[in-house]
Parts: C-alpha cells; structure tokens; sequence
C-alpha cells in the first residue's frame, strides 16, 4: 500500500485494525464501520479514531461519530465506481473537518476529482504505485488547475476568475 | 472587450457563436496536455488497458471493428464556417476524406491512428472545438434543437442553457464516474426537434405565469434495448436553480444508479424500478439539503454566455422575397428544394435551410471533406458563417435571405448537396452498423441505401410527405430506431441478419416508443416491407394527415393485418 498525500508518497501513521483486534491503548486506528459504534463507546483517551466506509453508507447515519472520527476512509472496489466521489463530498457538507481518505484502485488521473471532492488522501495498492509514481500523480493533479465548477475544492475555479477579472 | 467585437479577434467568425475566453481556450488545451500525457503512459505503461480506457473514451476515442474511431462534439450542434473547414482539414489529413454526423451532433472519423489523436485534438482546439465527453460514463456532449435562435415557435434560444451546461459539465470532479453514460438535451421552443423525452435529462424551456423563463425537467428517458419515453420530475426549474437541481439529480443517480449489471445501469432503470415519485423524493430532499448559494448558477455567467447568442445584424426585409416567388416559379426543381428543405424563420424575409446529407444511395449522414468546404463556404456567403448539424444528420444554415436562397441551391447542387428529401422518407437516420461497428449485429447503411433508391423519386416523396425511418444496427439504438414513425432494428438470427420493423415511433414531446410489426424480415425484403407500408397508408389517409397521424388514428393492429395478408402472398413477414 502506498498512501499520497499533497503529490508525495507518504508514510501511513493509521494503522487498520481488523475485526477481532482489541483497541490499542494510544495512537491512530482505523475500524470498520461495522465495529464504529462499539469503538467509540469503548475509546480509550489516546486513542484517535478512524473509520473505514463502504461507498454505499448512508451519510446520515454517521451524524452522531462525525464529531468524534479524525479519519474517514472511503473505499473505491474499482477505479470506476464513483460512487466514493459524492459520498465525501456529503460527508464533507455534514462538516466533517478531519482526514477524509480514499482507498482502492484509484488512478493517478484521478486524483484531481478526488482533491475536488473533499478527499486529502488516497491510498493505493503496490501495483499502482510502480506504475504510478509521485510525478505522475502530482501532474495529473496540475492538468487540472482549472475547473468550472464552483462549490468544490477547487484551486482554479474558472467561474471565480471571471468573477474577478469582471469586477477590475 | 464585448461578445461583439468578436471580428477584431476571429476574422470570418460569426457573431452568434459562443467564443471561448481566455479561461475555456486554456481549459481545452489542459485537457489536450492531459490526452497526450495519457496516451504517452498509455504506451509506456504506466496505464493498462483497462485503466486507459475510460480516459480515452472521455476524449472521444473508440476502438472499433476496423480501427480507432474519433468522435468530435460539435456542442448543441452550431459551428462556424472555420470550423467545418478544420474539420475538413483533419479529414484529409488524419482520415480517408470525410467524416460521419451523427443523431447526437457529433463527427465521427473512422480511420484515425491512436498516436495522431492528441495533434487532431490540438487541432480543434485551435479552432475552440473538442473530443471532450464524447463518450464514456459521463456527462456526455450536450445537443439542443438545431433550429436554436430562429424558430419562430422559439420561448428562448436553448444555446446558451446548452453552453453553460457543456462548461458545468466538463471535467466534472464529482460525476466523471457515473454508473453510465449521461446524456442532456435542451429545448427552447413549442416544437421538441431535440428528441428532450429519449435523453436522460431533458429541459424544455418554459415561461411561468409570472413570466419568468425556467425549465421543465424531464428524467430518465431513453433508447438502446429497453426504450423508455422521459417522466416530468419537476414542471418548473427557476434558472437561478438549475445547477443546483441538475446537480441533485446527478448525485442521486451517481449513488443509487445500479453498477450491478451495464445495460441495468442507466437512470431510466433507477426511475422505472424506484418510481418517478421516489426518485422526485430523492432529488427534492438533496436539492433542499445543499448549500445552494455557494456554488449555484452565477446569473451574470449565464447572461455573459447569452450574449454570443444574440441574433446576427439582420437586414430589414419585407416578409416574402419577389424573387424567391419568381425563381420558384422558373426552376421547378429549386422549387421543389424549398418546398422540402427550407423551413420559416424568425427574421421576415429569412429563412432556414436543410442541407440533406442523404443523396438517394448515399451513407447517411457521411460528408465528404470537399462538401464540408462548400458548407462552409456557403455558410460564409449566405448565413452569417454559421452552421448547424441537425439530430437527423443533416446541416442547416440558420440564417439565409429568401433573396440569395436560389444562387445556394445552385452552389449546393453542384457539390451534389442539394436532394431536396428533408423530412421525406429518404432522409433516413441509421447509424454506421457492422459496416464500421464494433457491436453491430447486422449491417443499418445498406438498408438505408436500399430504402433510398426504392423511394428515388422525389415526387413521389413528396406526395408520400412526412416520414421518419431511423435504422440501427443493433439493440444500442444509436439510429433512434424506437423513435422513427418506422423504425429498422437489424439482428443476427441463426447466424442471417433480421430485421425488426416497428411503427408509431415520435421523438418529440408526444414522444412513443415503436410498436412492433411483427417478426424480422431479410434484408433484402425490407425495402418491400417498407413500400407496403407506405402504399396501406397511402389508401388509408385522409386530406392533410401525415403517417403518424394516420397510424394513430386507424391504429396499429391495421397495419399489422395488412402486412400479415401480404405476408401470405410472399412478402415474408
Ligand atoms: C460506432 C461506434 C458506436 C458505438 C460503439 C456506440 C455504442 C452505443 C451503445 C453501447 C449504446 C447503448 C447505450 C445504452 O443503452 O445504455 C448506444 C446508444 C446510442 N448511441 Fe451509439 N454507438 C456508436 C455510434 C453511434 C453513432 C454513429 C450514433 C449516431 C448516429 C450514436 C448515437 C447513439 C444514440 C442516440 C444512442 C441511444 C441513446 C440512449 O440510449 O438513450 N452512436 N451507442
Ligand atoms: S446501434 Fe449498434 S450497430 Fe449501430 S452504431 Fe450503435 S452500437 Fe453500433
């Protein structure tokens, strides 16, 4: 697994629990959604929290853990399915300010929708990774420095720019 | 600098075509950057197959039975006259000399190479023109009557709705993974000449009672093998709100759109399983929950858009041409050419033309390079340099004086551009079919050829009148076959091509999906199925009444008796 942030190859300070793992005493842990409920009622002080959703949760139902989750990871099963792309952007909108991750096959080409949709991170499989090294994803990310669409994350919203040049 | 000081910029431009600022210029070219780099990885790979795929077909770029295949948008249908020449350009020098328009206002060439693709792109980039979202699972090119801005039946000019939505759309962050293919039509007039019901969205202008100019949004409308005619989700969209709902409708399609099964994926399934009410409640209750303000419509955006559109400097001119009447009276044939081909237009003394791309024999929809050119040409002479490409395949000049309409027919006529067939049953629709097509199962142009040398007589076109046969060469529709009054569906039965024949078909707001004839006939029958048909309506009509017409009102199961009883005799069917 390699994890990009910021156009970089990272180190990964989450470490993913599996199901029958015990909480740790302190540190940075990832849980499925299925275990969230539980974790949160039994989460020791030093402990941050992260959750692992499938891209077909139902925003709502993590109203009450939002406040309480650094992390939010969304898995994407293929590159294709885009269904992770509007989940954060709702997850995003119900004011989750923490890490909000994508995980899977993601491709380097798409790592501008990703930054548009409120994604910080993207984690991907080794074999990505060789085929698609840190230059590559950080170009594919600047290939998009203009977007037309407003109300996404976006560095180079076209629609703001013309707004700006009409006003001088 | 304002929308029309467009000449100082773009010498021979015309003055009701958007014109790409600094910012979609730059846009386009990232996006050719991006294609290059792409196909660059592609092939050093960094990219496989697989994952290349969905990039090149967001660029337009098909592998098909005999090559690659381009498929160029040519947005809500309207081009300028350097544009077809640049068209014409990349036929020559990238392809085999012509190219194919096609019922979704797109050019399809078919021979070009992977490697040459990223310099044809720089090349209509140069011009302002693209491959982008010309396939693949996204928000595809959006087409709009080609009749925009001249209709007299015109509430508003659909172009700009159209252009605000192909930026909205491009390069979408959120919906450039759909379960799907998506495709928007928009209609601004009384008349639906944009086929809105058959789209996945479809906006058709409308002005409220307060006379305020919004949109009726149709969803989950659609062809291919389960044909299903649009539901109305909302009667009335405020301009102000249209991102905003478009953007709802796509988020609930993008999460809830099956992804389970490719044919099931499309959002005419969501909405015949859920309903249109539980769809309608879906969409509502995300429109109510997103932050509108922040990224909703920019009123001074859309009006800035607007503003290309308006109508070139038309001259003051009495309604009706003396010289028109005269030179109709003169040339009967050039009578019969605007009898057909030429329809009212807004401006008095105006007209539109139809330049029918479907000689008698001819492959629908193929336009030579050198015919491009005398488009063009004909376009800069006598309409302001604009053209259209028509859903029926076809290009119109939108804006011709009745005074100059003989001296272009002339011109038209000798580059073999002028049959005067528009709307008549040889301006068949049908798509390439396994003469190019990857999924063909049987082959659509040679029936279209077939059906148009059956019919070559014009006159008899004429008396025969309306009638819109739309061939496809498989279940994907691309022909429109379900929308033709008489629809042509080739099959491959026991290893013979078959052909479906249906009846009843209407593309436009009282939009009806075909209903079938009965078994499939050979292809060699077809064009006597056909014939029979005509003839029965022929005997049947009353004064004034189209086919359609009469189909509706003696009904189906007559011409299915009919063809039954010659069926008996040997017709096969
Ligand atoms: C030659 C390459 C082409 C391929 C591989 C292709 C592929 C397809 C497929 C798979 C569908 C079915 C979509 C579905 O039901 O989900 C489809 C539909 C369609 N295509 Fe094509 N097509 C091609 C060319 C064309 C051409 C030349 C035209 C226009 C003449 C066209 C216009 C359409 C239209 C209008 C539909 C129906 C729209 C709908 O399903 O709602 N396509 N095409
Ligand atoms: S209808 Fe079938 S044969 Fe015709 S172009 Fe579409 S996919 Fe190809």
């Amino acid at each position: 697994m390699a994890l990009v942030s910021d156009g970089r190859f990272v180190e990964d300070g989450w470490r993913r629990l599996a199901d029958e793992e015990t909480l740790p005493k302190s540190g940075k842990a990832i849980v499925s959604l299925a275990r969230l409920e539980h974790a949160l009622a039994n989460l020791p002080a030093g402990v941050s929290l992260g959750v692992n959703l499938p891209n077909t949760t139902e925003p709502a139902s993590l109203a009450a853990a939002l406040p309480r989750l650094e992390l939010i990871e969304i898995a994407f099963p293929a590159f294709a399915d885009g269904r992770g792309f509007s989940l954060a952007r709702l997850i995003r909108r119900a004011g989750f300010k923490g890490e909000l991750r994508a995980s899977g096959r993601l491709l380097a080409d798409q790592y501008a929708h990703a930054l548009g949709c409120g994604f910080d991170t993207v984690e991907i499989p080794d074999d990505i990774a060789g085929r698609q090294d840190e230059a590559q994803w950080r170009a594919a990310r600047a290939a998009h420095a203009r977007t037309y669409q407003r109300g996404y994350v976006a560095p180079g919203s076209i629609l703001d720019a013309r707004r700006k040049a009409a006003a001088k | 600098m304002t929308a029309h000081d467009t000449t100082l910029t773009r010498p021979n431009a015309p003055v009701t075509t958007y014109r790409y600022d600094d910012f979609d210029a730059a846009f386009v070219k990232e996006r050719v950057a991006e294609f290059r780099e792409q196909v660059r990885r592609r092939l050093a790979g960094n990219l496989t197959e697989d994952e290349f795929r969905p990039f090149r077909l967001m660029n337009g770029l098909y592998l098909q039975l005999h090559a690659y295949m381009l498929r160029v948008a040519i947005p809500y249908g309207t081009l300028s006259a350097r544009q077809m020449r640049r068209l014409a350009d990349i036929a020559d020098k990238y392809d085999r000399g012509y190219g194919h328009f096609t019922t979704r206002q797109n050019l399809q060439y078919n021979w070009p190479k992977l490697v040459d693709t990223p310099d044809i792109l720089e090349a209509l980039a140069e011009v302002e023109m693209h491959a982008i979202q010309t396939s693949g699972n996204c928000i595809r090119n959006v087409t709009a009557d080609h009749f925009a801005g001249v209709a007299p039946d015109e509430i508003e000019d659909p172009r700009p709705t159209a252009e605000f939505l192909r930026q909205w759309s491009s390069a979408h962050p959120e919906f450039s993974f759909l379960p799907r293919k998506f495709k928007i039509a928009v209609t601004g007039a009384a008349h639906d000449r944009a086929a809105v019901k058959v789209h996945d969205i479809g906006l058709a202008l409308v002005k409220n009672d307060a006379g305020e100019i919004g949109y009726q949004v149709y969803v989950g409308g659609g062809l291919g093998r389960t044909p299903f005619v649009a539901k109305l989700i909302r009667d009335f969209v405020a301009r102000a709100d249209l991102l905003a709902y478009l953007e709802a409708i796509m988020r609930v399609y993008n999460r809830f759109g099956r992804r389970d099964n490719k044919y099931k994926a499309r959002i005419k399934i969501l909405v015949h399983e859920k309903g249109i009410d539980a769809v309608r409640e879906a969409v509502e209750a995300e429109f109510a929950g997103m932050d509108r303000a922040v990224f909703s419509y920019d009123p001074a955006e859309f009006e800035r858009i607007a503003a290309y559109f308006t109508p070139p400097p038309y001259e003051a001119l009495p309604a009706d041409s003396e010289k028109l009447r005269a030179a109709r009276v003169a040339h009967p044939a050039f009578g019969n050419f605007v009898e057909v081909n030429v329809a009212p237009h807004k401006a008095p003394g105006y007209a539109i033309v139809t330049v029918s791309l479907k000689p008698v024999g001819g492959i629908p929809g193929d336009a030579t390079s050198a015919q491009m050119r005398v488009l063009a040409d004909a376009s800069e002479r006598f309409g302001f340099g604009e053209l259209r490409i028509s859903h029926e395949q076809n290009v119109i000049l939108p804006h011709v004086k009745q005074d100059d309409l003989f001296d272009l027919w002339k011109l038209l006529d000798a580059a073999g551009l002028a049959t005067a067939n528009a709307g008549l049953v040889s301006d068949i629709i049908s798509c390439p079919g396994l003469d190019y097509c990857s999924l063909a199962t049987a082959r659509s142009i040679p029936i279209a050829q077939a059906i148009s040398k059956r019919f070559a007589d014009l006159s008899r076109q004429r008396r025969i009148g309306k009638l819109g046969i739309k061939i496809s060469g498989c279940i994907n529709a691309c022909g429109h076959h379900h929308v033709g009054a008489i629809g042509i569906l080739g099959l491959e039965k026991k290893g013979q091509e078959s052909y479906q024949i249906t009846l009843g078909g209407d593309p436009t707001f009282s939009a009806n999906v075909g209903e079938l004839l009965g078994p499939g006939v050979t292809a060699e029958q077809v064009p006597d199925v056909i014939e029979h048909i005509v003839d029965f309506y022929l005997a049947e009509r009353q004064e004034g009444e189209s086919f359609i017409e009469t189909w509706r009102r003696i009904g189906h199961a007559r011409f299915k008796d009919v063809l039954r009883r010659e069926g008996e005799d040997g017709a096969g069917i």
